[in-house]
């Protein structure tokens, strides 16, 4: 963004301040403006500058500049351009297309297993079955529905094959991982945590983000992440969650036992996770009513899939978003979630966590972009790794049938949740939430590949090479990722 | 090599074979000459028995002491804990300080507890104090969660009442005999679930005592979601945390078992907690333990061809606080998943490194510490010697006038509740 224009400068002001106006914060600080104003002593001969002053006083200057800095980092990672709309969701046709397909194909299954199963895919809950659901609200993990004939809509697998990356492999290292300041190896040192909690008093969004890119302390990690996410969970969002729980205590969705599934499948069956199994179950289940989710599809191709209310098919006006999240979850969704367990145990602050971890970062990890933090740029990053730094291994692998991106991409799609140790993925996520990017991820399956390359070499099969990288839960994140950045 | 080390073991658990052969070790059957012995504690007990007239060489080893059930027993180790207390506070040590409402500050670490039928009318008018309490009756004798049964109302008693009555001067006989113990009922909870700590303390010796605390212990978790409502009394999946309990359970996962590892629980409580908190629930945690093999120490009979490696079972509850339920002896070395059986396997390996190092032939006249790149997962939780060693210095540090730092009020007594610098820390 160094090299913006004065034209693209202003656009992004013009953009902030859209999206700052429709925020609380807007019209929280004219009330402010307002009762400042009233006061007696306040000085009307200078009325702008003895606002700005008194608004700095009182701390709003301060919210301000976190709440700017935040829609700048989201800015940050789409390309600053005063395109077209359709061009400004996807430039690339064929990758439009792509995801027309692959969506297309979801949408199918979705629409089969409905007609297989007789199953709706919406249905008002009836007032009995409302009231149960309600009282074991906290204990979804415990009920046993025959689940048996659901399957996944996809899995990364599927996703993979439906994408063909070779025509994708030129790739640009990016600044802010390659470049990045030396990582700690001693994270946990009592300074560090001295800093941190300088940070949190500070109330100041972009120091709390580069603290985190060498990694928080586990005790102060809740707040640092809230702090650089902007999530403060007030009255306003336990309201909002309280709503979207009634809306699935309300109505069932043939969605609701894929969810079900997944965690079960997933984390129930998990050695670090299974604990979390009935939270999960309740926030999974709030986030696919959550109409605030659709606004990610605004800077993608990706197209939320759409529904009919029952005998109105095709009539636009009876259109709606199926989910109302719009995000169908793939076989392993549910570990997006599951890690963040560790962080935070109150339900509506896991979630609204959840909600903006998903929005900002994961959101990229299964549609199909040219986005830089896309899916398809990581693949591409982490092949173009592997073949300059270790052209032997790449040539191997490549050789005997094991296609180095067909092990890595379960792990890049799942942003490694529920492949590294518990511990190991909090100090990771730190790493994407600190430099505001996911290419450490692709970084860190290089790595992976790297330092595992004696094993690596002498296997000559796919079966063989996924049995030599099976297990990631005994890895070392920082050793590692110094090992590929700085050797 | 002086020569080969035989084994005995009549346990047959293949994490135990399988470290003894691979350190080529052969096998001998109780009779011969063996020099390491695994068995169960029927087999130490009878071993050390008079009638048996067997005396241990020095060459000898076995994995129980002759009357572990002074700390195993869960009536004698209350009994021997109330004793500890009792004699600590006559020698007025400060670990036996009192807070304002007259409780222990370090030593209140089991649930009130009392034994039935002997202390039938202690109970009562404990019971009369808090008439809603919820206590769980366990068999003295018993393990794995077998004739435990949780109450709350006097009449659930009746049984135990009149035989208080008719012979209150009667010893009650063993099989009948029960402890009754405040149930923990604020339990700390985990994703809305209940759990136990399972922890694994090997001791080498108790006078002085040399202890060590195992890093690979775990949480057991409950099936079913926690309810404290007293209509779920009934529902044992609820409040036991055993694993041959919660077996039974429809819920049971093959792949975790119910099993969290402590590391795991650490992540989650400095993480959602913070670190201070945390660091002071272990800190409690291994002070519990030291305190609960001193407070035996004394009436154990500490002979030197033992060893023993507990397992420890501690509730925490909601305020971070943890509770001593029980230790046993023979802690199970029954693996239920794959992470269990390394777990396990990993166990005994570093048990039997420090009580028997690099394999060799045993000499029980062999007393230190193996140094600390030799103990495995263990850590040394406290060493009697050691921290004698280090009172004797700091005491005379303090006589000559020199510093002694922040230390100073632990060097007013040999023992209070902040750690010595040559245990854990």
């Amino acid at each position: 963004m160094d090299t913006a224009t004065d034209m693209e400068l202003s656009h992004l002001v013009d953009m902030v301040t859209r999206n700052l106006k429709a925020t609380p914060l807007y019209t929280d600080m004219r009330q402010a403006a307002a009762a400042q104003v009233q006061k007696d002593s306040f000085h009307l001969g200078d009325l702008k500058q003895s606002l700005l002053s008194a608004l700095e006083e009182s701390g709003w200057e301060r919210k301000l500049r976190n709440a700017v800095y935040r829609e700048m980092l989201i800015c940050a990672q789409r390309e600053l351009s005063i395109a077209p709309p359709e061009d400004q969701k996807e430039p690339l046709t064929y990758m439009r297309k792509a995801q027309a397909a692959w969506e297309k194909r979801i949408l199918k299954s979705l629409n089969s297993m409905c007609t297989e199963l007789s199953v709706p895919l919406a249905r008002k809950r009836p007032p009995q079955e409302q009231k149960e659901l309600l009282s074991r609200w906290t204990e979804l993990g415990t009920e046993e529905p025959d689940l048996s004939h659901f399957r996944p809509v996809y899995a990364p697998k599927d996703f993979l094959e439906q994408s063909d990356f070779s025509e994708l492999s030129i790739s640009e290292p990016q600044a802010g991982v390659d470049d990045s300041p030396e990582i700690p190896a001693d994270v946990f040192a009592s300074e560090r945590t001295k800093l941190g909690r300088r940070v949190l008093e500070a109330d100041h969004t972009s120091l709390a983000q580069q603290y985190a890119k060498k990694g928080c302390p586990t005790g102060l990690r809740g707040a640092i992440w809230a702090q650089i996410l902007g999530v403060k969970v007030d009255s306003v969002d336990q309201l909002y969650y309280q709503q979207l729980k009634s809306y699935v205590i309300h109505h069932d969705l043939l969605i609701d036992s894929l969810i079900y599934k997944d965690v079960k499948l997933t984390a129930a069956n998990d050695d670090y996770y299974f604990v979390f199994e009935d939270l999960l179950h309740q926030i999974l289940l709030i986030f696919s009513r959550d109409t605030s989710v659709l606004k990610c599809f605004a800077h993608t191709s990706a197209t939320p899939a759409k529904s009919y209310i029952r005998g109105k098919l095709g009539m636009e006006e009876f259109q709606v978003t199926y989910p109302p999240s719009g995000v169908i979850p793939f076989h392993g969704f549910t570990m997006y979630s599951a890690s963040l367990c560790f962080v935070y145990d109150e339900p509506a602050r896991l979630y609204f966590i959840f909600r903006e971890m998903y929005t900002r970062y994961f959101f990229h990890l299964h549609h199909m972009s040219s986005h830089p933090q896309g899916i398809v740029s990581l693949c591409a990053l982490f092949e173009s790794l592997l073949q300059t730094h270790e052209p032997e291994l790449f040539y191997h692998l490549k050789g005997v049938g094991a296609q180095p991106l067909k092990i890595a991409f379960k792990w890049l799609m799942r942003a490694f949740a529920g492949f590294l140790g518990s511990d190991q993925l909090l100090l990771l996520w730190d790493r994407v939430l600190g430099f505001n990017s996911l290419e450490i991820l692709s970084v860190l399956a290089f790595a992976i590949f790297s330092f595992r390359r004696t094993n690596l070499l002498e296997v000559s099969s796919y079966a063989a090479a996924e049995a030599v990288l099976s297990d990631l839960t005994t890895l070392k994140l920082v050793p590692l990722l110094q090992l590929a950045l700085f050797s | 090599m002086a020569g080969k080390v035989k084994y005995a073991c009549d346990i047959e658990k293949s994490v135990l074979i399988n470290n003894f052969e691979k350190r080529g070790w052969t096998s001998a059957s109780a009779d011969e000459d063996w020099n390491f012995y695994w068995s169960s504690v029927q087999t130490t007990r009878n071993i050390f028995s008079i009638e048996n007239g067997y005396r241990l060489q020095d060459d000898q080893v076995i994995n129980h002491f002759p009357n572990h059930y002074e700390l195993t027993r869960k009536d004698l180790m209350v009994k021997n804990l109330k004793r500890y207390r009792k004699d600590l506070e006559k020698e007025g040590n400060p670990v036996s300080e009192r807070d304002d409402e007259g409780r222990y500050k370090y030593l209140d670490f089991i649930p009130v507890t009392f034994l039935l039928p002997a202390d039938y009318n202690l109970f009562v008018e404990e019971f009369r104090k808090n008439p809603n309490s919820t206590w769980i009756m366990k068999p003295t004798g018993k393990a794995r969660g077998i004739g435990i049964f949780l109450i709350n109302k006097l009449s659930q008693l009746k049984k135990w009442s009149r035989d208080s009555k008719t012979n209150s001067f009667a010893a009650p006989s063993g099989k009948d005999a029960y402890v009754i113990s405040r149930y923990i009922d604020n339990p700390l909870l985990i994703g809305g679930k209940k759990f136990d700590l399972r922890l694994y303390v090997l001791v080498t010796s108790y006078r002085p005592l040399k202890c060590y605390m195992y890093r690979l212990g775990f949480c057991r978790f409950c099936t079913v979601k926690y309810t404290s409502s007293t209509s779920e009394l009934d529902n044992m999946f609820i409040h036991l945390t055993n694993v041959s309990i919660q077996k039974h359970g429809d819920e049971y996962n093959n792949v975790h078992g119910g099993k969290w590892t402590i590391k795991n629980m650490r992540l989650f409580l400095e993480g959602t907690r913070g670190k201070e908190v945390t660091d002071k629930l272990f800190d409690d945690i291994n002070w519990l333990t030291v305190h609960s093999l001193k407070a035996v120490s004394g009436v154990m009979a500490n002979d030197r061809h033992c060893f023993e490696c507990y397992g420890y079972d501690i509730i925490i509850d909601n305020n971070l606080k943890p509770w001593l339920i029980e230790v046993n002896a023979s802690p199970s070395l029954t693996s239920t998943t794959a992470a269990d059986r390394i777990m396990k396997y990993n166990l005994i390996n570093d048990s039997l490194n420090i009580v028997m190092p690099s394999g060799e032939l045993p000499d029980v006249r062999w007393n230190k510490v193996p140094p600390k790149d030799a103990l495995g997962n263990y850590d040394l939780l406290y060493d009697e010697d050691l921290a004698q060693a280090d009172i004797l210095e700091r005491d005379t540090k303090s006589r000559l006038g020199l510093s002694v730092g922040s230390r100073g009020r632990d060097a007013k007594s040999s023992f209070t509740g902040r750690p010595p610098p040559t245990t854990w820390k």
